[in-house]
């Protein structure tokens, strides 16, 4: 059951959807507004997530290489449309809260991202494990995320009222800018925490998105993940190149 | 015979712009209209404009030191953040709204994105439209010792009168610094006249605003609706002080009339059609978001480049 705890820890921690990898954007910043909202979202795609793994981790080898996406859509929607009614039944007041977004789990790529990267490729067990691990993750980022957002902009924490009584709420956080202050705040927190984890010595090699530097002041123009000019770059080059063809031939 | 030549290295003639310089001209050119405000409002204008400005430079000052980078304050642009974001406030809001918004400005802003010439988002009317967005209630609460009620341009919204010469004299309601069209005229010279700004963007965007206000207000030529819309509001501490702000307007003159035109046509979708009255501060920063775009279409072709092609 090792595989089961590093595939927990890895999708809580080192390779946390929302902070980490950057995947299912849509949900995180559209459904925050409370933390019950972010908790609800989380684990509902929990369920998708784990549920969606198992099953196409079983038939990895039945499912032609051709139509895998296909395939693996059409799994994922019969859970998300399990889990809907399912909600719709027992929880009725987080449905009508995620509203749209509970049928748009079905387009959530960090469950694509799962099935593709991992369930594909893997056996049943790990990939329900790893499946529980990214949507735990997912789980927490959306909470907290939910949580501040509900503190800041209404005052109140899982609905309950605990500023004190002077408190203006700042209204701004509970509208869609709000999502993208605080998901930026905390994401530079956990990168710092990580680069301050770094510099002890602990190897975060694992952890680190990236290089964690950035790309406009680093001095390896060559980076292959360099994201400035990479591009624009390439294409003054190859114009610059077709010029002096162009001068050749006169 | 063998006079020696005195040699210095390029550039020979060297201007006196430095950024500090331009700065301190904007926030002397400001003092009239600040000035009024404190006249106008009383004396707890000067404290919230105080406040406002003291924490914009506090917030730049420990941004700099938390993060090892050269303290920056020296240019006075945080000042100038401080005292627009001031003048955009009404006299009525706490003190802290003042701090926060200043805060907003300074480390959001500008100083996240790298500093002053990186913001791509006037600094000041960020913050603004940051505390309009979430103390509603507050910033739109004019009522004041000095006067009750609603501002000029939501008087005419509601379809009553006002008194022009009282708006151009800047004796209503409104922000601490927008409503004296006269002691923002005044700072606006001083900003021609030593050349730190041109009337190619204020110019553009008060033609255009005027033409869409004749075409679409719904007055048709009515001198005095159109110069009530004039003088109301922030248009002209807009135009003059924040759509010129040398980081986030185009830097090709194409560019720039065609910055002042889409400036104008905002304003006047916001203003006549919008719910709200008011809609300057939010033209100027969808406008600022524009700006990359407008550069890159207008940029002139270097000489050589762009000819027939064969």
């Amino acid at each position: 059951m090792n595989s089961a705890k590093e595939r927990l820890l890895n999708g809580i921690l080192k390779e946390n959807p929302t902070f980490v990898l950057m995947l299912g954007m849509c949900p995180t910043l559209a459904v925050t507004v409370s933390a019950i909202n972010g908790l609800g979202m989380g684990l509902t795609t929990t369920v998708v997530l784990a549920l969606s793994n198992v099953f196409i981790s079983l038939l990895r080898k039945i499912i032609p290489d051709k139509v895998r996406i296909p395939a693996f859509i059409v799994i994922i929607a019969s859970f998300v449309t399990m889990v809907q009614l399912l909600l719709q039944a027992f929880i009725p007041f987080l449905y009508s809260a995620l509203g749209v977004y509970i049928p748009l789990i079905v387009v959530n790529c960090i469950i694509l991202g799962r099935a593709e990267a991992y369930a594909y490729q893997n056996p049943p067990v790990p990939s329900f494990f790893d499946g529980l691990g990214m949507g735990l993750g997912f789980t927490f980022a959306l909470t907290i995320i939910g949580a501040v957002r509900e503190i800041l902009g209404a005052g109140e924490l899982f609905g309950y009222y605990i500023m004190p009584k002077g408190y203006v709420p700042v209204n701004i956080m509970i509208l869609a800018p709000g999502a993208f202050f605080v998901l930026a705040a905390l994401t530079a927190i956990q990168n710092k925490v990580k680069i301050i984890g770094e510099k002890k010595g602990k190897d975060m090699s694992k952890i680190q998105s990236g290089c964690s530097h950035d790309c406009m002041n680093c001095e390896d123009a060559g980076c292959s993940h360099r994201f400035y000019d990479a591009q624009a770059g390439e294409k003054a080059d190859t114009e610059s190149v077709k010029e002096e063809n162009r001068e050749k031939g006169e | 015979m063998n006079k020696l030549l005195k040699v210095s290295s390029n550039p020979h003639i060297r201007s006196k712009a430095t950024t500090g310089n331009i700065m301190l001209t904007v926030v002397l050119a400001l003092l009239p209209a600040a000035g009024f405000g404190i006249y106008n409002f009383g004396i707890r204008a000067l404290l919230l404009i105080a406040v406002t400005v003291a924490s914009a430079v506090l917030t730049e000052y420990l941004y700099d030191i938390i993060c090892k980078r050269t303290v920056t304050i020296g240019d006075f642009s945080a000042v100038v953040t401080g005292l627009l974001l001031a003048l955009n406030l009404p006299v009525s809001v706490p003190l802290w709204m003042g701090v926060l918004g200043a805060a907003f400005a300074i480390l959001v802003v500008k100083m996240l994105f790298g500093g002053l010439g990186q913001n791509f988002m006037n600094p000041a009317l960020g913050a603004r439209c940051f505390l309009l967005i979430s103390f509603t209630s507050y910033m739109t609460n004019f009522e004041c010792d000095a006067y009750t009620g609603a501002t000029p341009l939501a008087v005419l919204k509601e379809g009553g009168s006002v008194d022009i010469l009282d708006m151009f004299l800047g004796k209503t309601a409104g922000t601490i610094g927008e409503t004296s069209m006269l002691a923002i005229l005044i700072g606006a010279c001083i900003l021609l006249i030593t050349g730190i700004i041109d009337l190619r963007i204020p110019g553009t965007y008060i033609v255009t605003f005027i033409l869409f206000v004749l075409l679409f207000g719904g007055h048709g030529f009515d001198p005095a609706f159109l110069s009530a819309q004039l003088a109301g509001g922030g248009l002209m501490l807009g135009a003059f002080f924040m759509a010129t702000d040398y980081v986030t307007r185009p830097v090709t003159k194409r560019g720039q009339y065609v910055y002042g035109i889409i400036l104008g046509l905002l304003t006047g979708i916001f203003r006549i059609f919008g719910p709200s009255a008011e809609g300057v501060s939010y033209a100027i920063i969808i406008s600022n978001l524009l700006v990359p775009l407008i550069e890159k279409v207008t940029l002139p072709k270097a000489f050589g480049k762009g000819g027939e092609k064969r």
